[in-house]
């Protein structure tokens, strides 16, 4: 859970109050509206000029970075596939984060929830934008976060995989007690997600449906 | 054998510079257009060993422990200054504040055991042992720091967006960094380690072939030049590795994060 007070970055951020509690949150809005800018700012990877920002009533300012990372972890906008196997793919999260290696069902289970075709011996020079997509999401689920930032995590995909990824990792955090905070800019979204819209404008929250 | 030396006269020694028209000539029917470099670097070249001569030849005469520091300390800046400006653009302020400092230290540490416990150079402050050495040390680890700076700063732009995604994951900068720090050191000592595995059979070394020259008895003259290219390497590693693995932490902001650019 997130609380952001008279947060302000330069002049592409400027929210005086808003609270993250829902299980699944969506931010929205044009693009330059602040979203991907909103999201790193939860995880560290920017600090804002001024204003807190409080994660479980604790400022995230006295929280250690990648102690932080760790908890709130991210998927970030653009598909990083490592060296190695799409086995080594999907563990290369949880040995950054010193966290146990998930083992091969949890990786096969996880892949068949992204909706991956494939096995876990394969190389991943052959897969397309959307399946390198779903790779990088399939890695950040299999780690043991509280909090997973998605930087627009459908975009390379089809409405119909879309939502089918976004349900299976929806049920899949709910199950695990864990929350989703996303920036979409997919309609679709906010009709699977009627409560946990933050629409932003201008840097500045618009609408807040929570 | 003779064992003294031929002197070279000065006369001769002009004869020396046809290699010079010649690459001139080379570059003005190529159109390489390095007319104005070569000719810099020749006149440079001839007046920075002439006076180099003078000086040593009144340092020899007069040894002090001041005047074999300071031609040392001389030596050093030079150094520092060229790689950081060979470097250029592409560095942050500390990263080039780091590459003084790991020189000076890496010089230090090596020399002195070098100079004191292998060759054990008394005294101490001997120049003829003490200025020469430390001229080919430094040389060596100046090349090799400016090939790990360059390797390290263009692997960190190349490989943003890679080392940030490692950041979200919970890496620590350390982590992120790894295969970059390692690559940036890998090619700092390359060229010292395949300098080693030809040398005696294709390259005879500049300093052995001087002192041969000079009517030095090779074997001895072998000697040092193995202690030498020990004390090289040494140094060169030193270095390069006190440079990059603090050097990758001048990419990061205090919130562990990537610098922006």
């Amino acid at each position: 859970m997130f609380e952001i007070k008279n947060l302000k970055y330069k002049d592409i951020l400027d929210i005086e109050e808003l609270t993250l509690a829902q299980a699944v949150v969506c931010f929205m809005g044009p693009s330059g509206s602040g979203k991907t800018t909103l999201l790193r700012h939860l995880n560290r990877l920017k600090e804002p000029d001024s204003g807190e920002i409080f994660y479980h009533n604790k400022n995230i300012k006295t929280i250690n970075p990648v102690e932080l990372r760790r908890k709130v972890v991210m998927l970030g906008q653009t598909s990083v596939i490592y060296e190695g196997t799409i086995a080594d793919n999907l563990q290369i999260g949880a040995r950054f984060a010193q966290q146990t290696i998930p083992d091969h069902n949890a990786m096969l289970r996880m892949l068949e929830l992204v909706g991956l075709n494939h096995t876990l011996e394969e190389g991943c020079y052959n897969l397309s934008g959307g399946e390198k997509q779903r790779l990088c999401m399939a890695r950040v689920m299999l780690m043991e976060a509280e909090t997973y930032l998605l930087d627009e995590p459908s975009a390379a995909l089809d409405q119909n995989t879309e939502q089918f990824m976004i349900q299976n990792i929806v049920d899949f955090s709910k199950e695990k007690g864990r929350q989703l905070i996303m920036v979409s800019h997919s309609p679709q979204m906010k009709k699977m997600f009627p409560q946990g819209i933050v629409l932003l404008e201008q840097g500045k929250v618009r609408e807040a449906i929570l | 054998m003779n064992s003294s030396i031929m002197d070279l006269s000065i006369y001769h020694l002009v004869f020396a510079y046809i290699f010079v028209l010649l690459l001139l000539v080379l570059s003005k029917i190529r159109g390489i257009r390095r007319e104005k470099l070569i000719i810099i670097a020749t006149v440079r070249m001839s007046l920075q060993l002439t006076i180099m001569g003078f000086v040593l030849m009144f340092v020899f005469k007069h040894p002090s422990w001041w005047l074999t520091m300071l031609m040392i300390t001389i030596m050093l800046a030079f150094a520092i200054f060229n790689a950081i400006k060979r470097i250029g653009l592409v560095a942050n302020k500390k990263l080039k504040q780091l590459m003084g400092i790991s020189m000076i230290i890496g010089y230090i540490c090596s020399a002195t055991f070098f100079l004191l416990v292998v060759l054990k150079v008394m005294p101490w402050f001997n120049p003829q042992y003490c200025i020469p050495i430390s001229g080919m040390i430094i040389g060596n680890a100046m090349t090799g720091i400016v090939l790990g700076a360059n390797t390290l700063c263009s692997e960190m732009q190349a490989k943003r967006t890679e080392i940030e995604n490692s950041i979200m994951l919970g890496a620590t900068p350390k982590v992120a960094t790894h295969k970059i720090v390692n690559d940036a050191f890998d090619s700092a000592i390359l060229p010292t380690i395949n300098n080693m595995l030809t040398m005696g059979v294709v390259s005879l070394p500049g300093m052995m072939t001087g002192q041969i020259l000079s009517g030095t008895f090779p074997i001895t003259a072998i000697k040092y030049q193995i202690g030498i290219m020990l004390a090289i390497l040494g140094c060169t590693a030193l270095t390069v590795i006190i440079f990059v693995t603090l050097g990758y932490q001048t990419f990061f902001t205090p919130s562990q994060t990537l610098d922006e650019m």
